[in-house]
């Protein structure tokens, strides 16, 4: 975990203000669009193993939808934007205005796979354009990919530029509820910001916080 | 006394031994392989939850060699004959190394899950340890279970259901 060493306090204080920009943009475009209100959890900014990052997607095995996508730019890295199913389908229902959706459905209902991956689009354009804005960075994010399956399968891919120089992942974690969501619902929308292991330096000098190398 | 049956868990880049009745179980397999060594005879058996295909990509140390397929196999292989198990009684089952996305302009790591597989084969082939099972590539997750007594691997999909390799 050598590149974990010189990541103090104040830098992970740092990254939650990222995430806190990025996101509230982000929750701000998803009450917009689904014309209601969004509650954003205060980000935390975690260092943690690998199996804990499935854990933190609701376990390993739990079947998730997921909008991943690929930062690229000055400062790479991998965004994830999931859903528990319920919440999806619900969000999914509103945009395409159907009550009846459910992910059961056969076959594939086209258009609700593709409202759910314009609505990760969305959201997590307007995470990386604030993003973008603070920091002076040029980010640009792929098309993103939507996947709807279990948390471990789908996460793990966003792990793999990071595992090359660790065991351990620094995750930029928002959760995000609707109003009206019961409070037991414990596994809630989650926005995930994985920057590459080099990237953390190009986003610290950008704001202008000194690191060690 | 009877032993009552426990599932041994491996979690992501881990690797762990099992003697039967235990189980051993790795969940949410996406691109990563589940490689499963075993033999029958001695009702013993690894499996290793490889992330990566080469331990020349990492850059970090100390080496997690439970995380890339060519050392996690070894790793595997040398635990087990130390246990007890021969080598001629080895054999091998894995599953994964799926695609979770598809992404038009791709980079080298987005094919991460073949690669995976072409390795974890290539190791086994280089310690002569016969593949009788395998279930890779699609695009689906898998969670794996493997049964030392009986040789069998049940595989869990969320959406092409069960199977049994």
């Amino acid at each position: 975990m050598t590149f974990l060493k010189s990541i103090s306090d104040v830098h992970l204080d740092i990254l939650k203000e990222v995430g806190n920009i990025g996101a509230g943009h982000a929750a701000t475009a998803l009450s917009t669009l689904l014309n209601k209100k969004i509650d954003m959890k205060v980000p935390s900014v975690r260092v943690v193993s690998f199996d804990e990052m499935m854990d933190l997607a609701g376990g390993a095995e739990n079947v998730v939808a997921s909008v991943f996508l690929r930062i690229e730019g000055d400062a790479p890295g991998s965004m994830f934007f999931i859903l528990p199913l319920q919440q999806a389908e619900k969000f999914i229902s509103q945009l395409i205005k159907d009550q009846s959706f459910s992910f059961s459905e056969q076959p594939e209902n086209e258009l609700a796979m593709s409202a759910l991956q314009e609505l990760g689009n969305i959201l997590s354009g307007s995470y990386l354009s604030s993003l973008s804005d603070f920091t002076s960075l040029a980010l640009y994010p792929s098309v993103p990919a939507l996947s709807i399956d279990m948390a471990g399968a789908v996460v793990s891919f966003g792990l793999l530029e990071l595992s090359q120089v660790s065991d351990y992942a620094i995750v930029i974690d928002t959760a995000l509820d609707d109003e009206g969501a019961q409070q037991q619902d414990s596994v809630r929308g989650h926005f995930f910001l994985l920057p590459d292991p080099d990237s953390f330096y190009t986003i610290f000098s950008a704001l202008g916080v000194k690191i060690d190398v | 006394m009877f032993k009552t049956a426990e599932i041994i868990k491996v979690g992501i880049a881990d690797m762990n031994i099992v003697k039967a009745p235990d189980l051993i179980r790795t969940t949410g397999l996406g691109s990563c392989v589940g490689v499963v060594l075993y033999d029958q005879a001695r009702e013993l058996a690894g499996m290793a939850h490889v992330m990566l295909p080469d331990s020349a990509l990492s850059r970090s140390e100390p080496l997690n060699r439970a995380k890339f397929a060519n050392t996690a196999i070894k790793e595997l292989y040398e635990s087990l004959i130390k246990k007890g198990a021969k080598h001629q009684g080895l054999k091998a089952k894995l599953a994964g190394g799926a695609q979770m996305f598809q992404f038009s302009g791709s980079s080298d790591m987005m094919r991460i899950g073949p690669r995976n597989v072409e390795a974890v084969i290539h190791e086994l082939k280089e310690l002569r340890i016969p593949v009788v099972g395998q279930d890779v590539g699609g695009n689906s997750g898998r969670t794996i279970e493997f049964d030392p007594k009986t040789g069998l691997m049940q595989i869990r999909t969320v959406n092409k259901g069960n199977s049994e390799i």
